[in-house]
């Protein structure tokens, strides 16, 4: 299936994949209306600074140790993509604490949010993907060696 | 056709299901639940007192579950006994169960001391199950003064759930300091002062020498009057069935990272069964959710005829009172080092070059690299270590590490 890669190489820094996903993800058509002037809780985060930067979003792992560990039953496994149902979360951060990759953060509200790939919002495909300027993140298929 | 038998309807036998049913699409599975609802989620009751959920929410899988996966529920049933020779399960109402695999996830019980006068007190809890936590809820008032015996994980949460709900809250607990086991003393003073600051009063280093109806006459010689009382001493791994049945059992069932029991076809998970744990380096009842359910997988996949070890699980909690957030995870053994800003704590423990523990409180951000620290028991050398003691970051790997987890399936 597709998932979110990363080309370390290429990353800017330029942070424009958070900006483009809180956005895809509030559900708002006018970006301005979504991001001005407000602290955004992206689902992927830019680690690094100056010379190595990258974009780290949930990997959708083969086998998820995320939805193993949730004590709420909230994080399931469909179709490939790992989802929160986040009507049941109740933001103990059990998978904080559990995700090796420390792709999981959580919303403004302190509840659990993830990357879904953008397959549930308005875009259909990972906003942060379409809207890196370098490449730096793709959506594609790779297989188990390469 | 293979039968599949589960003592125990929780988190252990549904991660004992899905493992099955990951193999095996056919063989006959029947669940043993001495619980008359269907699995929740424990850890969830605190929250449910609190309003941050409701029983529907809690619901741990969807309603179709047992359906979809062929199971039948034996609910409000309970397994008396185990013959290990003729390979079945007798069950309090006479009847009988045959098996050809049998996982006991019997879960833990309450551990009631016995205090003198304890049947004088009219109004006690326990706080363990859904039931345990809807008959609390039943008898909260506004003023009511509620005693928590026992300052660990479920006392505590207990606390936090019904604060706002009650009069006020008294905790006391013959260790000197909150969460003993979890945490070390410093932080324990931390986490105690934050709770104090948010309405819990702390009695510590002292327990009740009697009950006197709502008195409590502590060891120390104070009195403590109450309405209601909440017992969340310890809980003691349901182990009976194998041990009867001439299987070998310490403080739990004794298995292996298969989740094997000593006896033939019968596997244990969850808070029953003492398995590796990896931290440690030595068998240990680590009575945590993630454990449970990955306990059961493993014991599923294995009774279905799969080959799969659970070789590095080790204890971690998350967990959160007023908005304070703390994680631990591993043994705090070896050499320590220590980040500490204000309001917050991080406390790694290093080991033979490989990090065997922390405390992380207030800032617990992709805390789970560091678990995997553990876990993986990755040499400190091959990552940049003074990074990480500041910071769990994805940074502290290489760039060739980075581009195997961020550029490959995973």
């Amino acid at each position: 299936m597709k998932r979110v890669y990363v080309n370390e190489e290429w990353c800017l820094g330029c942070h424009l994949c958070e900006y483009n996903c809180a956005y895809a993800n509030s559900g708002l058509k006018d970006m301005v209306v979504a991001l001005k002037d407000k602290k955004i809780f992206p689902r992927i985060r830019v680690e690094g600074e100056d010379r190595i930067t990258f974009a780290v979003s949930c990997r959708h792992c083969t086998d998820p140790i995320c939805v193993k560990s949730c004590i709420a039953g909230a994080i399931s496994k469909r179709d490939g993509v790992v989802r929160i149902d986040r009507n049941k979360c109740v933001g103990c951060l059990t998978c904080v604490l559990v995700c090796p990759y420390g792709a999981l953060a959580p919303g403004e509200d302190g509840i659990m949010q993830k990357c879904e790939l953008c397959l549930d919002n308005a875009c259909g495909a990972p906003a942060c993907v379409t809207g890196c300027p370098n490449r730096a993140i793709v959506y594609e298929e790779r297989s188990e060696t390469q | 056709m293979k039968r599949y038998v589960m003592i125990g309807g929780g988190v252990a036998a549904v991660g004992c299901i899905e493992g099955i049913r990951s193999l095996d699409r056919e063989g006959e599975i029947t669940v043993i639940s001495e619980e008359d609802h269907p699995v929740y989620s424990r850890p969830l009751i605190s929250y449910l007192l609190e309003g941050k959920t409701d029983t529907e929410r809690m619901k741990y899988r969807p309603d179709g579950f047992y359906k979809e996966n062929g199971c039948r529920v034996f609910y409000g049933r309970r397994a008396v006994s185990v013959d290990a020779v003729s390979h079945s399960v007798a069950l309090d109402d006479g009847a009988k169960t045959a098996y050809d695999k049998l996982c006991v996830a019997a879960g833990s019980r309450p551990f009631v001391p016995p205090f003198e006068g304890l049947d004088t007190v009219k109004y006690k809890f326990s706080f363990m199950t859904l039931d345990d936590a809807l008959a609390l809820d039943a008898a909260l008032f506004e003023s009511a003064r509620v005693l928590i015996v026992g300052a660990g994980l479920i006392g505590l949460k207990c606390a936090e759930g019904i604060r706002d709900r009650v009069g006020s809250i008294t905790v006391c607990d013959l260790a000197d300091r909150v969460l003993s086991s979890i945490l070390d003393a410093d932080c324990a003073a931390v986490v105690q002062k934050h709770l104090e600051q948010n309405g819990i009063a702390f009695m510590l280093g002292d327990t009740v020498q009697r009950f006197e109806g709502s008195r409590a006459c502590m060891k120390s010689g104070v009195a403590v009057d109450f309405d209601l009382l909440v017992l969340a001493v310890g809980v003691w791994a349901n182990s009976e069935l194998v041990k009867n049945a001439g299987g070998e059992v310490n403080r739990g069932i004794l298995v292996d990272k298969k989740m094997m029991t000593t006896l033939d076809g019968v596997y244990a998970a969850g808070d029953c069964a003492e398995g590796y744990d990896a931290a440690l380096g030595a068998r240990r009842v680590l009575a945590i959710l993630p454990n449970a359910y990955m306990q059961g997988n493993t014991a599923g996949v294995n009774m279905a005829g799969g080959e799969q070890e659970f070789g590095n699980a080790v204890p971690m909690n998350s967990i959160g009172f007023f908005g304070l957030h703390i994680m631990t995870a591993g043994v705090y053994d070896g050499e320590m080092f220590e980040d500490a800003e204000t309001g917050s704590i991080r406390r790694l423990f290093v080991k033979d070059g490989r990090l065997a523990g922390f405390i992380l409180i207030g800032g617990t951000d992709r805390a789970g690299i560091y678990t995997s620290l553990i876990r993986e028991k990755t040499p400190l050398d091959t990552v940049d270590f003074d990074l990480t003691k500041k910071v769990a970051s994805n940074l502290i790997f290489s760039q060739e590490i980075r581009r195997k987890k961020f550029g490959g399936v995973v």
